[in-house]
C-alpha cells in the first residue's frame, strides 16, 4: 500500500484507509450476524414452538443470547464507523453529505428498531407468551436487511455515483437523492451482500455444532444446531456463485479498471488467460508466476474467447488502484473459498438425500468446522476487492480518496490506538462467547428445557408495585 | 420555515433525546465508578445495572442518528467540526467503544479482575465521552470551529475554557439525569436505602450543574462575548425555566413525590438545550457559517424531514412498547447468564 504516496499529497491518506479498512473489516462481521443471525434464531424458535421442541427452543434463545452480544459490539463499531465519516473523510461528507447521506439516516431508523426488538427478544424469554416473544422478534431479519440495504445503497453510490451532476465549482447540483438509492450497482451489492451474510453466519454458527458433532456429542441438540444453520447457508451458496459470476462480468463492463486489476489483464484484447494467484509488477505492467488458463478471462467476461476484455495498459497509472496485488489476490481467495464451499454443500446434499443425516465423514466434518471462518475470509477478501478495487476513487471517476481525506494531525496516533483497542475488543468478544458456550456446556439441559416456562414472577422487590414507574 | 430550519429543529430534537436517554446513561456510568468498594458498592451498581441494560443499545442509537443527519443535511458544518475537533471527537469515539464494550462484555467475563477492569473502563469511558462531546459543542458555541477541512486550531479548539466547562456541564449533566432516573427506579422497587442515596447525589450533581453553568456563563463571557449577549437576550426565558426545573426537582425529591421527578428532570437539561441552540441560531458554526449557508441540496433536505416523520411513527411506539415492557419487569432475563434475573429484593 506504500505506493499510494506517491501520487498524493494527503500525508494522511495511508493511516486514514487503514483505520477505515481496520474498522470496516471488524464491523462487517458483526453486521453479518446482526442480519443473518436472527434469521437462524427464528427459524429455530419457530420451529421449537411449532413441534414443541426443547432441543430447538434452547438453540434459538442460547443464539439470540449470542446474537445480543455481538448486536451490542457491532452498536458499538457501527457509532465508530460513523465518527469515521467525518473524521476521516471530510471531503466525502462535506461535499456530497447530500447526496449520498439519505440511506444512512434510513439505516440509522432501522438499526434503531432492530436494536429495540432484539432487545425485547432478548430479554422477554420466560416472560413473553411463547407466539407473542416470537412474532415481536418475527420482523428483526427484515428490518436489519433494511439496514444493510441501506448502507449498500450507499457504497453501490460510491461505485455507481448517480443522481447529481458536478457544477462549475466543482459542488454537486442537481441532487436527486432516490436516484442516489437506487444505483446501477445496488441489486448486484444488495443480493451479493445479503447471501454472503446468510451463508457467513449460516457457515459459522453450523461449524460451532461440528465440532460438537466431531468430538461426539451427537444428540438432537447438536443435531439442529448444526442442521438449520447449515441448510440456511447452503441454499444461498449455489445462489451466492451464480450472483458473484454475474457480478465480475458485470464489473468487466462498468468498472473495467477494477476488473482489469481484478483478473490482472495487462494487455486489451481478446483471448485473455485467466491468471489465478501470480505476481503483478507495477513498472512493466506485467505478471510473473500463478497457474494459467488460456482463454478462459475471455470465456468468463463473454462466453466465447473472442470476447474482448479491456487491460490496465487502457488506463493512466494514476487511475488504477494502488496495489493491483491485494485486488487480484482478495478476488482470487474470495473466488478459491465459494468454489470450495459449493464443493462442501454437494457432498451435503447428497449424503443428507440418501440418509436424511448430518455426514458422519471425519473429512465432512472437519471442513464443516472450518468453513464458518473459511466464510469470513472470503467475505473480508470481497470487500478487499470492493473497496481497494475501487481505488484511486472514493466516488468512482468523481473524487479521488486523496481529496477527501482529513487534514488533521495525528491520524497515525488514532489509527495505532484504534488497532490496539480493536485487538483488545476482538480478543474480549470472543472470550465473552466462549464463556458463553462453557456456561452452556455447564449447565443442565432440565435447566433450559423449560426456555418458556414456568414463568417466574418479577423481581420480588417490585412485585407489590407493578406499573407505578410507567 | 425552511426545509434547512426544519432538520436543524430535527437535529436539535435529536440531541435533546440523546441527552435524556444516552447522557443518562454516561451518567450511570459515573455513578458506578464512584459507588466505592467492591462490597460497598454491590447495591447502587447492581440497581444500575439492571436500570440500564436493556435499554442502553436504543439509548445509543440516537447519536449515529445525530453524525448521520448532520452530514446529509450540513455536510460542510459536519466536516468542518469533525476535522477541526479531531483530538476530542476521536477521544469521544473511543470513549464510546470502552464504555459500549466493557458494559456488554463484562458479565461474560470469567474472571474476577478481567470483571473489575472491565467495570473500570465503563466508568472512564462514561465520564470521558459526555466530557468531550461536551467541550466539542463548547467549542463551537464559542466560534472556534472555522469553515474547512482541519482548518481551526486542532487542541485550542476544545481546551478552552468555554469547552472545559461544557464539558463538565455535560458530566454533570448526565450525572443529575441519572440519578434522578435512578431515584424513581429505586422508589418502584422499594429499595428505600438506595431512593435516599440516589436522591442525595441527584441534588449533589444538580447543584454542581448549577455552579458549572454559572462558570460557563463566565467563561463565555470572557472568551465570547458576542455568543454571551446572544445567551442573555435571548435565551433568558429557557434559562429560567431550567434553573426552575432544577429547583422543582431538588423539592420534589426532598418531599419525596417521585411521580414528576423524572420529567421535571429531563424538562430542565432539555431547557439548558434549547438555550444553545437559540442563542446560536441562525448559525451552525458561530459566527462563519448559517443554517441555511451550510444546508445541503434542497430535495435531500425535504426526504430528510419525511423520513424524520416516519421514524417518529415508527420509532415511539416500540420505543414506547421497549420501556413499558422494562417498567413493567416483563424483560428481566439476565442474557448474560442465561438465568432468570434473581431481582435485588
Amino acid at each position: 500500500m506504500g505506493e499510494v504516496c506517491l501520487w498524493s499529497s494527503a500525508d494522511q491518506l495511508l493511516p486514514a484507509r487503514s483505520q477505515m479498512a481496520l474498522t470496516l473489516m471488524f464491523h462487517v462481521i458483526l453486521a453479518s450476524l446482526g442480519v443473518a443471525l436472527p434469521a437462524l434464531m427464528l427459524i429455530a424458535n419457530y420451529k421449537g414452538l411449532r413441534r414443541n421442541d426443547s432441543a430447538a427452543l434452547t438453540l434459538a434463545r442460547r443464539w439470540s443470547h449470542a446474537a445480543g452480544l455481538t448486536f451490542a459490539v457491532g452498536a458499538v463499531s457501527g457509532t465508530v464507523l460513523s465518527f469515521e465519516m467525518g473524521l476521516l473523510w471530510p471531503g466525502l461528507t462535506g461535499t456530497y453529505g447530500d447526496v449520498f447521506g439519505l440511506p444512512f439516516a434510513i439505516e440509522g431508523i432501522a438499526f434503531f428498531v432492530e436494536a429495540i426488538l432484539v432487545a425485547i427478544y432478548i430479554y422477554g424469554w420466560r416472560r413473553l407468551r411463547p407466539w407473542t416473544h416470537f412474532w415481536l422478534g418475527f420482523p428483526i431479519p427484515v428490518v436489519a436487511a433494511l439496514g444493510a440495504f441501506s448502507i449498500v445503497a450507499a457504497n453501490a453510490w460510491m461505485n455507481t455515483p448517480a443522481g447529481f451532476t458536478v457544477g462549475s465549482d466543482g459542488r454537486p447540483t442537481d441532487v436527486d437523492p432516490m436516484a442516489a438509492i437506487f444505483t446501477k450497482a445496488l441489486p448486484y451489492e444488495l443480493a451479493h451482500l445479503l447471501l454472503a451474510f446468510y451463508m457467513a453466519a449460516g457457515f459459522l454458527v453450523a461449524s460451532v455444532y461440528a465440532v460438537g458433532w466431531l468430538r461426539g456429542r451427537r444428540d438432537r441438540y447438536h443435531r439442529l444446531g448444526f442442521l438449520i444453520p447449515f441448510t440456511v447457508a447452503a441454499v444461498a451458496t449455489p445462489i451466492q456463485f451464480a450472483v458473484g459470476d454475474t457480478i465480475a462480468r458485470w464489473v468487466a463492463s462498468n468498472q473495467p479498471a477494477k476488473f482489469a486489476a481484478m483478473e490482472v489483464v495487462t494487455q486489451s484484447g481478446a483471448d485473455q488467460t485467466e491468471i489465478i494467484f501470480g505476481r503483478y509488477h507495477t513498472d512493466t505492467n506485467d505478471v510473473s508466476g500463478g497457474i494459467r488458463i488460456p482463454g478462459l478471462d475471455s470465456f468468463l467476461v463473454g462466453f466465447s474467447r473472442d470476447t474482448y476484455v479491456q487491460g490496465m495498459d487502457n488506463f493512466p497509472r494514476n487511475d488504477l488502484p494502488s496495489n493491483v496485488n491485494i485486488v487480484h489476490w482478495a478476488f482470487d481467495v474470495m473466488v478459491t473459498i465459494a468454489s470450495l464451499l459449493v464443493l462442501l454443500v454437494l457432498w451435503f446434499a447428497f449424503a443428507y438425500w440418501r440418509k436424511r443425516t448430518i455426514p458422519g465423514s471425519k473429512l465432512f466434518l472437519w471442513l464443516a468446522a472450518s468453513a464458518g471462518a473459511l466464510t469470513y475470509v472470503a467475505v473480508e477478501a470481497g470487500w478487499i476487492v470492493t473497496e481497494v478495487g475501487r481505488q484511486p476513487w472514493i466516488v468512482y471517476g468523481i473524487v479521488r480518496t486523496s481529496d477527501a481525506v482529513t487534514r488533521s494531525d495525528g491520524v497515525w496516533v488514532s489509527f495505532a490506538v484504534v488497532t490496539v483497542v480493536y485487538l483488545l475488543l476482538g480478543i474480549g468478544t470472543v472470550t465473552a462467547l466462549r464463556a458463553m458456550s462453557r456456561r452452556w456446556r455447564r449447565q443442565d439441559i432440565a435447566d433450559e428445557t423449560a426456555v418458556y416456562g414456568p414463568r417466574p414472577g418479577p423481581p420480588v422487590a417490585a412485585e407489590t408495585d407493578l406499573g407505578t414507574g410507567t | 420555515m425552511t426545509a434547512a430550519n426544519g432538520v436543524a429543529i430535527v437535529l436539535v430534537i435529536a440531541v435533546t433525546l440523546y441527552a435524556w436517554s444516552g447522557l443518562a446513561d454516561y451518567g450511570a456510568g459515573f455513578w458506578d465508578l464512584l459507588a466505592g468498594g467492591r462490597e460497598t458498592g454491590r447495591r447502587p451498581r447492581e440497581l444500575i445495572d439492571t436500570a440500564v441494560t436493556p435499554v442502553w443499545e436504543a439509548n445509543h442509537v440516537w447519536l449515529i442518528f445525530i453524525l448521520v443527519v448532520a452530514w446529509t443535511g450540513f455536510g460542510i458544518a459536519f466536516a468542518s467540526i469533525m476535522t477541526t475537533l479531531f483530538i476530542p471527537l476521536s477521544l469521544a469515539a473511543l470513549g464510546i467503544v470502552l464504555r459500549g464494550a466493557s458494559f456488554a462484555l463484562r458479565k461474560d467475563a470469567a474472571r474476577v479482575n478481567r470483571r473489575h477492569l472491565a467495570g473500570w473502563l465503563f466508568g472512564l469511558g462514561s465520564i470521558i465521552t459526555p466530557f468531550l462531546l461536551g467541550a466539542a459543542i463548547g467549542g463551537i458555541a464559542a466560534g472556534r470551529v472555522p469553515v474547512g477541512n482541519a482548518a481551526g486550531n486542532q487542541v485550542t479548539s476544545w481546551s478552552n475554557p468555554v469547552s472545559l466547562t461544557a464539558g463538565l456541564l455535560a458530566v454533570s449533566m448526565g450525572a443529575f439525569l441519572a440519578a434522578v432516573y435512578l431515584v424513581a427506579e429505586a422508589h418502584r422497587r422499594r429499595l428505600a436505602d438506595l431512593d435516599a442515596y440516589f436522591r442525595i447525589r441527584a441534588i449533589a450533581a444538580g447543584a454542581s450543574g448549577l455552579l458549572l453553568g454559572v462558570a460557563a456563563s463566565v467563561a463565555l463571557y470572557a472568551g465570547q462575548r458576542q455568543m454571551f449577549d446572544r445567551v442573555v437576550h435571548r435565551s433568558i426565558p429557557l434559562l429560567v425555566i431550567g434553573v426552575l426545573a432544577l429547583g422543582t426537582t431538588f423539592l420534589l425529591a426532598r418531599r419525596g413525590f417521585l411521580r414528576g421527578l423524572r420529567v421535571v428532570g429531563a424538562l430542565g437539561v432539555a431547557a439548558l438545550i434549547w438555550a444553545w441552540a437559540v442563542a446560536q441560531q441562525p448559525y451552525l458554526l458561530p459566527f462563519t457559517l448559517t443554517v441555511t449557508d451550510a444546508a445541503g441540496a434542497e430535495p435531500t433536505l425535504k426526504w430528510l424531514l419525511a423520513w424524520a416523520a416516519i421514524a417518529l411513527i415508527v420509532v415511539v411506539p416500540i420505543l414506547a412498547v421497549l420501556y413499558t415492557l422494562d417498567q413493567r419487569n416483563a424483560l428481566g432475563e439476565d442474557p448474560t447468564t442465561s438465568r432468570i434475573d434473581s431481582g435485588h429484593g
